[in-house]
């Protein structure tokens, strides 16, 4: 057996079923080994970075390791934002590299570049093989360090000849052990009696839910203690699907672009609880004030998120999905928030409420996905991209059960497609959508051609403004002196670059029509872009 | 404040390339670095000195223990902590102040490692602060080079890391 095969082997003992990549030479003897098995699924990206995003959106909808696969030098390094994107929202991916022959490495021959080095300050862990006899191991413990804990991305850089090289005796360990890696599981009894406790205090208590509720599929848990202990649910971007909008207990996405009453919600509370989120920057734009004036539990499975943005009065390590479980276990009180509730529901009514912005000859992002959400299937995949769409997105898209799949951690323009292409393969069954800018859409269209390949039904919205929106939106603020450096102009005619993938568009600039034409969107059968005209000075904040 | 964190980690390559990344991508500042293998062979322990409050020393410790290959992290406590350093000194040295040399060095225990018609190399083992005045009272001779190892430290008693 040699060294590919028994990488092969080991990623179907660990029931992988799927892998993006782009090929290449130190990746040869690995393609050779797939292409005799045409159970394991396989999607060419059209440049590596995306294999990162599409194993990130696979491993977000399937709840297993997401994938990749590239060659040496430049796919490796293609892949960096991918994994750095995977990184900074905490997905499991196992990155595989193809690397130069061990005996060459340090010489700087074709294509030899230090990736491990290179990826280090953005990995949560990264293995350079340098015999193939270590592989099953390697790859068994890559799977475990990515998928437990705080779950994140490894990389696996293996030199040509490793995958040539013929192995003794494949043995894999049962069970993974690493000495240095044990995660926290469970919540330390004293401190989940003094978050039952503080809860029982509170007149306003808060939920803030961040992407850990995802990553532990805790949603359920999360949803119980709200609506036992009568707790409204503000989210971050990350958490942002973890209810559906019109949940009665849900106000909408916190933070600097967020949601008015979910921010009017934080101001006001008494007992801030944050589940599984880190208390960034974007979310929390002031932490110490928040500490100081009101109670905080801060439960999360990574140690060093407590104390590193914000120092919470009652931290909780471990398993957000445990820890949960543990506080219901307890019979957490019912609290008094009947006066707190009835006071946000009115804010939360006034913003669902709010009028937007008209504008002949353009339609308003907002009123878009207002409608578009609404017709939605209930499990529907959104990928929003980065910028104004985003924004628009996480604040305006009604959530039903389905999931909002962003980069909200490194905010990586061009995440969304690739990330829905990921998606597809998960959950083919399910409808996803794209939504995007005319930028971040230039950033990764040319993975129109892996949608087309695999011949899937991906419903892309584009907004088209013509200009990068949320720098637009920056610079027309002080101290700036305006817009500079942010026209599209050039840029395609994107129905004419979807008819050159055979894929049907449709153009929308007119409200009084959005119905009609979002219903022949989302019933054209396969792939269809739908190109929404939005004025360049329309705001995330009207 | 100096703190004095001691780690123990797998012995394999790039540990130390994690480690010290994970330094400065989080602008923590090393103040002096020592590494060494323990009585395990799979394992090295590294002695890092931080000049630092004690928020940013919680923060370090919990970064490192999230790297996968480091297995244990420990502040000492500064003042129940044995920390050696060892300085390797050349100085200028003539039959004219020889003799001088040679009662510092007496006074402070150093030792004579080499010696030259215009040179000698001293060898001493010591805690920082002395290293540093016997590195004072050496500069009048005309100090050539210096070299010194950076802090080891244990906790003082029977526990262990």
């Amino acid at each position: 057996m040699t060294g590919a095969q028994a990488l092969v082997k080991s990623l179907k003992l660990q029931k992988v079923e799927h892998i993006f990549g782009y090929a290449g030479a130190t990746i040869c003897p690995i393609m050779d080994v797939l292409s005799a098995m045409p159970e394991m699924g396989y999607t060419l990206v059209r440049t590596e970075q995306n294999a990162g995003h599409m194993a990130s959106g696979y491993a977000r909808i399937s709840g297993k390791v997401g994938v990749c696969l590239v060659t040496s030098g430049p796919g490796a390094t293609n892949l960096i934002t991918g994994i750095a994107t995977a990184y900074m929202d905490s997905i499991p991916i196992v990155a595989i590299t193809g690397q130069v022959p061990s005996h060459l490495l340090g010489r700087d021959i074709f294509q030899e570049v230090d990736i491990t080095g290179a990826v280090a300050p953005f990995i949560k862990h990264s293995y350079l093989v340098k015999d193939a006899n270590d592989l099953p191991r390697v790859v068994a413990e890559a799977f475990h360090i990515a998928a437990t804990g705080r779950p994140g991305p490894v990389l696996i850089d293996i030199p040509v000849d490793v995958q040539t090289q013929e192995i003794k005796k494949f043995s894999c360990p049962d069970e993974v052990s690493i000495r240095g890696y044990k995660p926290s599981i469970r919540g330390n009894d004293l401190q989940i009696k003094r978050v039952v406790q503080a809860i029982a205090r509170s007149r306003q208590p808060l939920i803030c839910a961040g992407g850990g509720v995802w990553l532990a599929h805790a949603q359920k848990e999360l949803l119980e203690l709200a609506e036992r202990c009568h707790i409204p649910v503000v989210k971050t971007m990350m958490g942002i699907s973890v209810l559906p909008t019109d949940h009665p207990l849900n106000l909408g996405m916190i933070g600097a672009h967020g949601n008015h009453c979910a921010n009017k919600a934080l101001a006001k509370s008494d007992l801030l609880i944050m589940v599984g989120t880190r208390a960034a920057d974007r979310a929390l734009v002031n932490p110490t004030d928040i500490q100081q004036r009101m109670a905080t539990i801060h439960i999360d499975v990574d140690p060093a998120e407590i104390g590193k943005n914000m120092t919470a009065a009652i931290p909780l390590v471990g398993d957000v999905k445990v820890i949960l479980q543990q506080l219901l276990e307890k019979d957490v009180p019912v609290t008094d928030s009947d006066a707190w509730l009835a006071q946000l529901r009115d804010y939360r009514k006034a913003e669902l409420s709010r009028v937007f912005p008209k504008r002949e000859g353009y339609v308003f992002p907002g009123t878009v996905l207002r409608h578009l959400g609404r017709k939605l299937a209930d499990d529907a995949v959104v990928c929003v991209d980065v910028g104004q769409n985003q924004i628009f997105t996480c604040k305006h898209l009604p959530q039903k059960h389905g999931r909002l799949l962003t980069s909200g951690g490194l905010g990586t323009m061009g995440y969304a497609l690739p990330a829905a292409v990921g998606a597809k393969v998960a959950a083919p069954d399910r409808q996803t959508l794209v939504v995007c800018g005319d930028g971040s859409f230039q950033m990764s269209m040319n993975e129109l051609a892996a949608v087309q390949q695999a011949g899937m039904d991906v419903k892309i919205v584009l907004m088209r403004n013509n200009t990068l929106g949320m720098v637009h939106e920056i610079q027309k603020k002080a101290p700036y002196h305006g817009p500079y450096g942010v026209s599209l102009d050039g840029s395609p005619a994107f129905d004419t670059i979807a008819a050159a993938y055979g894929i049907p568009s449709i153009t929308v600039n007119d409200e009084d029509t959005l119905d009609t034409q979002l219903d022949r969107f989302l019933s054209t059968p396969g792939c269809c872009l739908l190109i929404c005209e939005v004025h360049p000075d329309m705001s995330t904040t009207d | 404040m100096k703190q004095t964190i001691s780690v123990l980690v797998e012995n394999q390559a790039g540990v130390l390339n994690r480690i010290t990344g994970l330094f400065s991508r989080r602008a923590f500042n090393i103040e002096s670095l020592a590494v060494g293998p323990t009585d395990d062979p799979t394992i090295s322990r590294i002695t890092i000195i931080v000049d630092s409050g004690n928020n940013m020393v919680d923060q370090v410790e919990k970064q490192l223990n999230k790297l996968v290959d480091v297995i244990k992290v420990r502040t000492l406590e500064e003042n129940n902590l044995i920390g050696r350093e060892l300085m390797i000194l050349k100085v200028n040295a003539t039959n004219k102040t020889r003799q001088d040399i040679m009662t510092i060095c007496s006074i402070y225990g150093a030792k004579v490692d080499d010696i030259s018609p215009s040179s000698m190399t001293l060898e001493l083992s010591d805690t920082p602060e002395r290293l540093d005045t016997f590195q004072t009272m050496m500069r009048p001779f005309s100090i050539l080079e210096v070299v010194r190892t950076g802090v080891i430290a244990v906790q003082k008693g029977s526990g262990k890391i």
